[in-house]
C-alpha cells in the first residue's frame, strides 16, 4: 500500500509549485491559475487523510473547498477583467499604484 | 492678615491693578492707585515705628511654604529697630517720589506702566527689609534688581536706556553670584535660612576653616566676603560700580527712589543685618571698610570734573554709600544705618531737585549750560541748597550728625579705622566741593544756555515742589535723632539700634572727639570756600587747572577708564566667545546638527526603507514566504531540540 | 505492487504537469496543462476511494472553472503575451525559497503522527456507495455549511455580474 506520507509529500510538492508559480509569473491570469493549483494540492492532502483515517470529514471538506474555489475563481476573474479594462495592463509589474 | 503683612501687600496690589487694567481703566489717573497704596503702607510703617520705639519686637512667619524636616521656607516678618527705620525710609521716600512722579511723568505714554513698576519696586524693597529669612532677602534682592532694570530702561526705545538697564542687571548678577554662594554656604553649614537660627548658631562656626584651592580659608570670613560680593554689586561699590552712572538714563524719580534712597542701600542693610556674622571676622570687616573708603574716594574724585548734573549726584551716591560701608567695616553699624537714613532724605532731594531743574531746562543736563536759575526757581534752589549743606556736613543739618558719628567711630577703630578716617575726611572735603560746584554753576551767575531755553525757565508745579519741601525739612531735621552727647543730645538713635547692631567700643576722650568734629567741619568749609572761589569769584581757575593737570583731568573725566577696562577684559572676550563658539559651534554645529540631523537621518533611512514598498504584489508575496520560512525554521528548531 | 506503480506514475505526472503549468509562456497552454492535471488528480481521488469527489472534480474544475479561465483569456486577447518575459526579475530567489520550504516540510513529515481512526472504513463505505454516504453526512451533520455554500455561490454570481458589466 502507498504510505500516507507519500500523499502528503506529493501534496506539498504541488502546493510549493503553486506558491513558486504565484511568486514568479508576471501574468495575472496565470497567478490565479496557481491559486487553483494550491487549492487542489490541499484537496489531495485532505482526501488522503480522509482515506487513511477512515473518516468522511476530509471528503466533505473538499466538497466545500471545491465550491468555494469555484466562486472565488469567478469573482477573481471578474475583478481581473475590470482591472484590465481600467489599467490596460495584465502584468503585475505594470500595476504599481501602491508604490510608496 | 495683620497690619504688618499689609505693608508689602498694598503696593503689590497696586502693581497688579495698574499693570493689568491701568492702561484701559486709569490712564492719566493711574498714580492714584499706586500713591494711595504707598500712603497706606507709609501710615502702617509709621505706626510700626512707634510701636518698636516703645519696645515691640516681632519675628513671625506669615506663611510657611515648605516644611521638610529641618528645612523651612516661609514668608516671615522680622520687626525690630533696624527694620523699623528702613520701613520709614522706604515708605517715605517712595511716597514722595510717587507724588513727584505724577507731575514729572505727566503726559508720558507709559504713565500707568511707570507707576506699576514703582509699586512693584516698593513691594520688593519692603519684602527685602521685612524678611526674617535669607530666601526672602534674596527674593527681594533679585526683585529690586529686576525693577531697577525695568525702570532704568523705562524709555526702552532709546538704545542708551535699554543698554543701561541691561548693564545694571548684568553687573548686579556678578555680585549676586557671590551672594548666592554665600547664602548656600550658610545653609550648608548652619542648616537653616532663618535669621534667628543663623545668628544663634553662627558662633559655632568660629575658627572653622574650609579648604579652597589648597589654602585653608576661615569659613566665616569666606561667607562674609561672599555676602559682601552681593552688597558690592547692589550698592555700586568698587569694582562693580559701573552701572550706577549709566542708570541715570532712567527717569529722575527713579534715580531718586532707587539709586539714592532704597535699592542701593539694600547692600548696607544686608551687611548691618548680618552684623553678628561680620563681627566674627575681622578680615571681612577690614575688606568692607577699605572697599567703602576706596569707593568713596574714587567716586568723589570723578564727581569733581563731571558736567552732567545727574551723574555728579550719582557719583555722590556712590561715594556716600562708601561711607556707609566704611562705618559698617569698623563696627559702627548703627552709624552706617543712621547715615543711610539721613542720606535718603538729602540725596533723594538732590535728585528730585535735579529733576526739577531738568524740567525747567527742557531736559538739558549739562550744568555748564545752566546758570542763575535761583531767580526763576526759588523753591528748587532753596531745597537744593539745604540738601547740599546737609551732604557737606555743615553743623545743625542732618548730614553733619551722621557723617560725624561715622568719622568719630572710624577714628576709634584701630589702625584700619584711622586709615579709613583719613580717607573719609578727605572725601568729606571733596563732597562739599563738588556739591557746591553744582550750586554755583547752576543756580548762580548768568544763564549760559541760550535765549531759547531762557524763555522756558519756570518753577515746577506743586506736585513736584511739595515733595521737595518735605524732603528739605527731612534733610534738615532728620539728623536730630542722633545728636551726639558731646553736643548735648543723648544719641537716641544709637541706643535705639543697640539691641540689634551692637555698639562699637569707644575709647577716645572727649577732646579727641571735638578734634575730629572740628577737622571734618573745617574740611567741609574749605571745600565750600574753594568751590566758591573756583566757580563764583574767579571762574578762570578751573580752566587753567584742567589745562595744567591735563593728564589727571583726562583720567578723572573718563572715570579712570574702568568701563573701557571692563569692556576689554570681559565684554569683548564674552562677545567673541558667544559669536565664535556658542553661535558657530554649539548652536550651529551641535544643536542644529542634532535638530536637523535627526530628521534628515530618519528621512534618509525612510528613503531606504521605502523601497520595500515596490507596489509589485509578488514582492510582497516573496516577503511573506520568507517570513513563513523563518517561522517554520524557528518552530522546527525550538520544538525538536 | 501495482498500486505503487500507479501512484508513482500519477505523482510524477502531476508534478511535471504542475511545473509545466507555471512555466508556459502562452497562457492557453498553461490552462490546458491544468486540464490534464485536473484529470490526473481525479484519478488520484479514485485511487483513494473518493468516487464522488473525482466526479465533482472533473465536472466543476475541469468543466466549469477551467472553461471560465479559457473564456477570460480569449476575451482579453493576449496576443503579445508570447513575446514578453514570463517571469519577474527575482525568480531565482522565489524558487530557492520555495525549495527551502519544501525541504523543511519534508523534514517534518518524518515525525508525523497519525490521529485516531474514524468509523468509516472502506467496507462500510462500499456497502452503500461513496456518494450515498457522503450525501448522508452532508445533509445531516453538515447541513448548515451546505446552505451557506449555496449563498456563497449566489454572492459569486451577483458579484461577477456586477463587476464585469460594461458601463453604457
Amino acid at each position: 500500500m502507498v504510505p500516507l506520507e507519500w500523499y502528503i509529500g506529493l501534496s506539498t510538492i504541488i502546493f510549493m509549485v503553486g506558491v513558486v508559480g504565484f511568486m514568479i509569473r508576471r501574468n495575472l491570469i496565470i497567478m490565479l491559475v496557481c491559486v487553483e493549483l494550491m487549492l487542489n494540492a490541499v484537496n489531495i492532502s485532505l482526501v488522503a487523510f480522509s482515506h487513511y483515517l477512515q473518516d468522511l470529514r476530509g471528503q466533505v471538506f473538499v466538497f466545500f473547498i471545491i465550491t468555494v474555489a469555484a466562486a472565488e475563481a469567478a469573482i477573481g476573474l471578474a475583478i481581473l477583467v475590470t482591472l484590465v479594462r481600467n489599467k490596460g495592463a495584465v502584468h503585475t509589474d505594470e500595476i504599481t499604484d501602491m508604490k510608496g | 492678615m495683620d497690619k504688618y503683612t499689609l505693608i508689602p501687600i498694598l503696593p503689590l496690589a497696586a502693581f497688579v491693578i495698574n499693570i493689568l487694567v491701568g492702561k484701559q481703566l486709569f490712564k492719566e489717573r493711574a498714580h492714584w492707585v499706586s500713591t494711595l497704596a504707598v500712603f497706606g503702607s507709609f501710615l502702617i510703617a509709621v505706626i510700626t515705628f512707634f510701636e518698636v520705639v516703645n519696645g515691640k519686637n516681632l519675628n513671625y512667619d506669615a506663611y510657611t511654604w515648605v516644611l521638610s524636616g529641618s528645612f523651612k521656607v516661609s514668608i516671615g516678618f522680622l520687626i525690630d529697630p533696624l527694620t523699623a527705620i528702613m520701613l520709614i525710609v522706604v515708605t517715605t521716600v517712595s511716597l514722595l517720589v510717587h507724588i513727584y512722579s505724577s507731575g514729572y511723568m505727566h503726559g508720558d505714554p507709559g504713565y500707568y506702566r511707570f507707576f506699576s513698576y514703582l509699586s512693584l519696586f516698593t513691594f520688593s524693597m519692603l519684602m527685602l527689609v521685612m524678611g526674617n529669612n535669607l530666601l526672602q532677602l534674596y527674593f527681594g534682592w533679585e526683585a529690586v534688581g529686576l525693577c531697577s532694570y525695568f525702570l532704568i530702561g523705562f524709555w526702552y526705545e532709546k538704545k542708551s536706556a535699554a543698554d543701561a538697564g541691561k548693564k545694571a542687571f548684568i553687573v548686579n548678577r556678578f555680585g549676586d553670584f557671590g551672594f548666592g554662594l554665600g547664602v548656600i554656604m550658610i545653609f550648608l553649614f548652619l542648616g537653616s535660612i532663618q535669621y534667628s537660627d543663623i545668628f544663634a548658631k553662627v558662633g559655632s562656626l568660629q575658627g572653622q576653616t574650609i579648604s579652597l584651592l589648597g589654602y585653608d580659608v576661615d569659613l566665616i570670613t569666606l561667607i562674609a566676603l561672599l555676602l559682601f560680593c552681593g552688597a558690592v554689586g547692589k550698592s555700586a561699590q568698587l569694582p562693580l560700580h559701573v552701572w550706577l552712572p549709566d542708570a541715570m538714563e532712567g527717569p529722575t524719580p527713579v534715580s531718586a527712589l532707587i539709586h539714592a534712597a532704597t535699592m542701593v542701600t539694600a547692600g548696607v542693610f544686608m551687611v548691618a543685618r548680618f552684623s553678628p556674622l561680620f563681627n566674627l571676622s575681622s578680615t571681612a570687616m577690614a575688606v568692607v571698610a577699605i572697599t567703602g573708603a576706596l569707593t568713596s574716594l574714587f567716586a568723589a574724585t570723578i564727581a569733581l570734573v563731571q558736567n552732567d548734573i545727574k551723574r555728579i549726584i550719582a557719583y555722590s551716591t556712590c561715594s556716600q554709600l562708601g561711607y556707609m560701608f566704611l562705618a559698617c567695616g569698623v563696627g559702627a553699624y548703627g552709624a552706617g544705618i543712621f547715615h543711610l537714613y539721613t542720606h535718603a532724605f538729602f540725596k533723594a532731594l538732590l535728585f528730585l531737585g535735579a529733576g526739577s531743574v531738568m524740567h525747567a531746562m527742557s531736559g538739558e543736563l549739562d550744568i555748564q549750560k545752566m546758570g542763575g536759575l535761583r531767580k526763576h526757581m526759588p523753591i528748587t534752589f532753596w531745597t537744593f541748597f539745604f540738601a547740599s549743606l546737609s551732604i557737606a556736613g555743615i553743623p545743625g543739618l542732618a548730614g553733619f550728625f551722621s557723617k560725624d558719628e561715622i568719622l568719630w567711630l572710624a577714628y576709634n577703630g584701630g589702625p584700619i579705622g584711622k586709615t579709613v578716617w583719613i580717607i573719609g575726611t578727605i572725601v568729606a572735603g571733596l563732597t562739599a566741593f563738588y556739591s557746591f560746584r553744582i550750586i554755583w554753576l547752576a543756580f548762580f551767575g548768568s544763564f549760559r544756555g541760550g535765549h531759547e531755553l531762557e524763555h522756558h525757565l519756570h518753577e515746577s508745579p506743586s506736585s513736584m515742589t511739595v515733595p521737595l519741601i518735605i524732603l528739605g525739612a527731612g534733610a534738615i531735621s532728620a539728623g536730630w535723632i542722633g545728636i551726639s552727647p558731646l553736643l548735648g543730645g543723648n544719641n537716641w538713635i544709637a541706643h535705639f539700634f543697640e539691641p540689634v547692631l551692637g555698639h562699637p567700643h569707644v575709647h577716645g576722650s572727649h577732646s579727641k572727639e571735638w578734634l575730629v568734629m572740628g577737622i571734618s567741619v573745617t574740611v567741609a568749609g574749605v571745600g565750600i570756600l574753594t568751590s566758591m572761589l573756583f566757580y563764583l569769584w574767579m571762574p578762570g581757575i578751573p580752566q587753567s587747572l584742567s589745562v595744567k593737570f591735563g593728564a589727571i583731568h583726562k583720567v578723572l573725566w573718563n572715570k579712570y577708564y574702568v568701563d573701557e577696562l571692563y569692556d576689554f577684559i570681559i565684554v569683548r572676550p564674552v562677545k567673541w566667545a558667544a559669536v565664535n563658539i556658542l553661535v558657530a559651534v554649539t548652536d550651529g554645529k551641535i544643536i542644529e546638527g542634532i535638530v536637523n540631523g535627526i530628521p534628515s537621518r530618519i528621512a534618509a533611512f525612510g528613503e531606504h526603507i521605502r523601497k520595500v514598498q515596490s507596489g509589485n504584489l509578488q514582492h510582497y508575496a516573496i516577503g511573506m514566504c520568507v517570513g513563513f520560512f523563518a517561522i517554520l525554521t524557528l518552530i522546527m528548531i525550538i520544538f525538536t531540540k | 505492487m501495482l498500486p505503487v506503480i500507479f501512484f508513482i506514475y500519477f505523482a510524477i505526472a502531476t508534478t511535471t504537469l504542475s511545473i509545466l503549468v507555471i512555466t508556459r509562456k502562452n497562457p492557453i497552454h498553461s490552462v490546458l496543462f491544468m486540464l490534464a492535471l485536473f484529470f490526473h488528480i481525479a484519478a488520484l481521488y479514485l485511487f483513494l476511494n473518493a468516487e464522488f469527489l473525482a466526479a465533482v472534480q472533473v465536472i466543476l474544475y475541469a468543466g466549469a472553472i477551467l472553461v471560465l479561465f479559457l473564456f477570460v483569456i480569449t476575451m482579453l486577447n493576449l496576443k503579445m503575451e508570447v513575446f514578453t518575459e514570463p517571469f519577474i526579475g527575482e525568480w531565482p530567489l522565489s524558487v530557492s525559497i520555495g525549495v527551502s520550504i519544501l525541504l523543511l516540510i519534508f523534514l517534518s513529515i518524518r515525525d508525523f503522527l497519525k490521529g485516531p481512526l474514524g468509523p468509516y472504513t472502506i467496507d462500510v463505505i462500499q456497502q452503500e456507495t461513496n456518494t450515498k454516504i457522503v450525501g448522508k453526512v452532508l445533509y445531516t451533520e453538515y447541513l448548515f455549511p451546505f446552505e451557506i455554500a449555496s449563498i456563497i455561490l449566489l454572492i459569486a454570481i451577483v458579484g461577477a455580474m456586477v463587476l464585469a458589466k460594461k458601463k453604457n
